[in-house]
């Protein structure tokens, strides 16, 4: 493993700083089961390694008037044992309960897990369905981005160097609205995704017609993605068993599935089209 | 690289260790402190031989910045028992259902299953397997160790 330093800051403006200094030779390190293990890969080799574990207020879960929010550096065992979350997003559940192990999400921020953008990062799915918006901080200031727009290729967001991510805020979703995610692996535990698949579905007063669909797909593009097609299938629709086929069928055709050692495209695009249906299904339940 | 100091709990005495800032807990545990008890496996966190407690959570100590252990109590194997050596139920439990095979899992497997009984004295079979599932073992197929861990959670009760 490389010699590095490896510095505490106890504010944002110190981290930030320290950053600025050391540039390129600097890596911020949060929960570090991502970092630690690229470093003992000899993937990077920082000099200086920036401990955001000691800044204050970027560990909250704050939901209020349909608002919330989630710190940086909360973990995913935080987010797992919320009694707010498994009430009112139990999409975010299906997620980080199947995220590494007990010993990886006690300690594996959803900040770390974002910025580490890897094409199978099981909570940046779920959290683009629900429209979340990223809030970072860096030598210029204060900004915010959609989610869906903060991955640009696997390994790269639109983070700039210096920058941190503050919190995740995922507005307030309109009346009879539920949601579900789907991480399809081989088995149970210890096991990054062949495919992930959310979908999001409002209803009318009716509780058939879908007034909002959102699906999102992971694994299957460069970055996250949404179905935006398969979305305006639903939309405006009472949703029968033939739509929901039809927004499955759209959704495998707009991915961009490739062979890989996890899965081959076919079987993707297959996957893609069953668990948008199946998902569809939990999110109306879970909507009514 | 200059070597830096660190100071916290470790089986309930308080230590201050020498290290490099680019050590890992696990590292520092084994040849700082010479506790062997915490194993070496994959190193990157998958396999869960290196299990420890910090402040009560189950962590994999491979990929554990020392630095970050400032302050917090740590729990190893080897503070499982009690001083006067009496076993931990989990580790009686473990021998008694053969819950060891070649024993390179094991101390991990009883930190992962230490964490999960303080916070929850009665788990269920799923839960159980849910606590370990960060804890490979080539040897058993899990069943004996399952087993045990429901023995020791028993165990726990009936000593209460």
């Amino acid at each position: 493993m490389n010699k590095f330093d490896y510095l505490t800051p106890t504010s944002i403006s110190e981290a930030i700083s320290l950053h600025e200094s050391y540039g390129d030779q600097a890596k911020y390190i949060a929960g570090g089961t991502d970092v630690m293990v690229k470093i003992k890969e000899g993937k990077i080799s920082p000099q200086y390694v920036i401990s955001l574990r000691h800044l204050q207020g970027l560990d909250h879960i704050i939901y209020e008037k349909g608002e919330l929010k989630i710190g940086a550096m909360v973990t995913h065992r935080m987010l797992e044992l919320s009694p707010t979350i498994r009430k009112e997003f139990p999409i975010l559940i299906d997620a980080v309960e199947n995220i590494g192990s007990v010993q990886i999400r006690n300690v594996a921020t959803i900040g770390g897990n974002i910025v580490n953008a890897v094409p199978s990062a099981d909570s940046a799915v779920p959290l683009i369905t629900l429209g979340a918006e990223v809030r970072a901080i860096g030598p210029k200031g204060k900004r915010a981005m959609a989610l869906e727009d903060f991955f640009i290729g696997p390994g790269k967001t639109l983070l700039k160097g210096g920058e941190i991510l503050l919190e995740f805020v995922i507005p307030k979703l309109p009346p009879h609205t539920g949601a579900a995610y789907w991480k399809h692996t081989r088995r149970a535990a210890m096991e990054l995704p062949i495919l992930g698949v959310a979908v999001l579905i409002s209803l009318d007063d009716d509780m058939q017609t879908c007034t909002e669909a959102r699906i999102g797909l992971g694994v299957v593009a460069p970055t996250p993605m949404r179905a935006k097609n398969a979305e305006a299938i639903l939309k405006g629709k009472k949703v029968d068993d033939e739509i929901l086929k039809n927004a499955g069928k759209a959704a495998a055709q707009e991915c961009k599935a490739r062979d890989s050692i996890r899965g081959k495209a076919w079987y993707r695009r297959d996957m893609v089209e069953l668990f948008v249906q199946r998902m569809a299904i939990v999110a109306m339940k879970r909507a009514r | 690289m200059k070597k830096v100091s660190v100071s916290f709990t470790l089986n309930g005495d308080l230590v201050t260790a020498e290290v490099l800032p680019n050590w890992t807990l696990l590292k520092t545990l084994r040849e700082y402190f010479e506790l062997t008890g915490s194993k070496e496996g994959c190193g990157v966190g998958e396999c869960g031989a290196c299990t420890v407690i910090i402040d009560g959570d189950a962590i994999n100590s491979c990929i554990y910045p020392i630095l970050e252990v400032e302050g917090k109590s740590v729990t190893t194997i080897e503070g499982v028992a009690s001083e006067d050596g009496t076993l931990h139920p989990l580790q009686k439990a473990f021998l008694e259902n053969n819950g060891v095979q070649c024993g390179f899992c094991t101390s991990g497997m009883i930190m992962s299953a230490k964490a999960l009984l303080d916070h929850n004295p009665d788990p269920t079979e799923d839960e159980i397997r849910a606590s370990i599932a960060g804890n490979l073992c080539r040897c058993t197929g899990y069943v004996q160790i399952v087993e045990s861990i429901e023995n020791a959670a028993e165990m726990i009760k009936q000593e209460k």
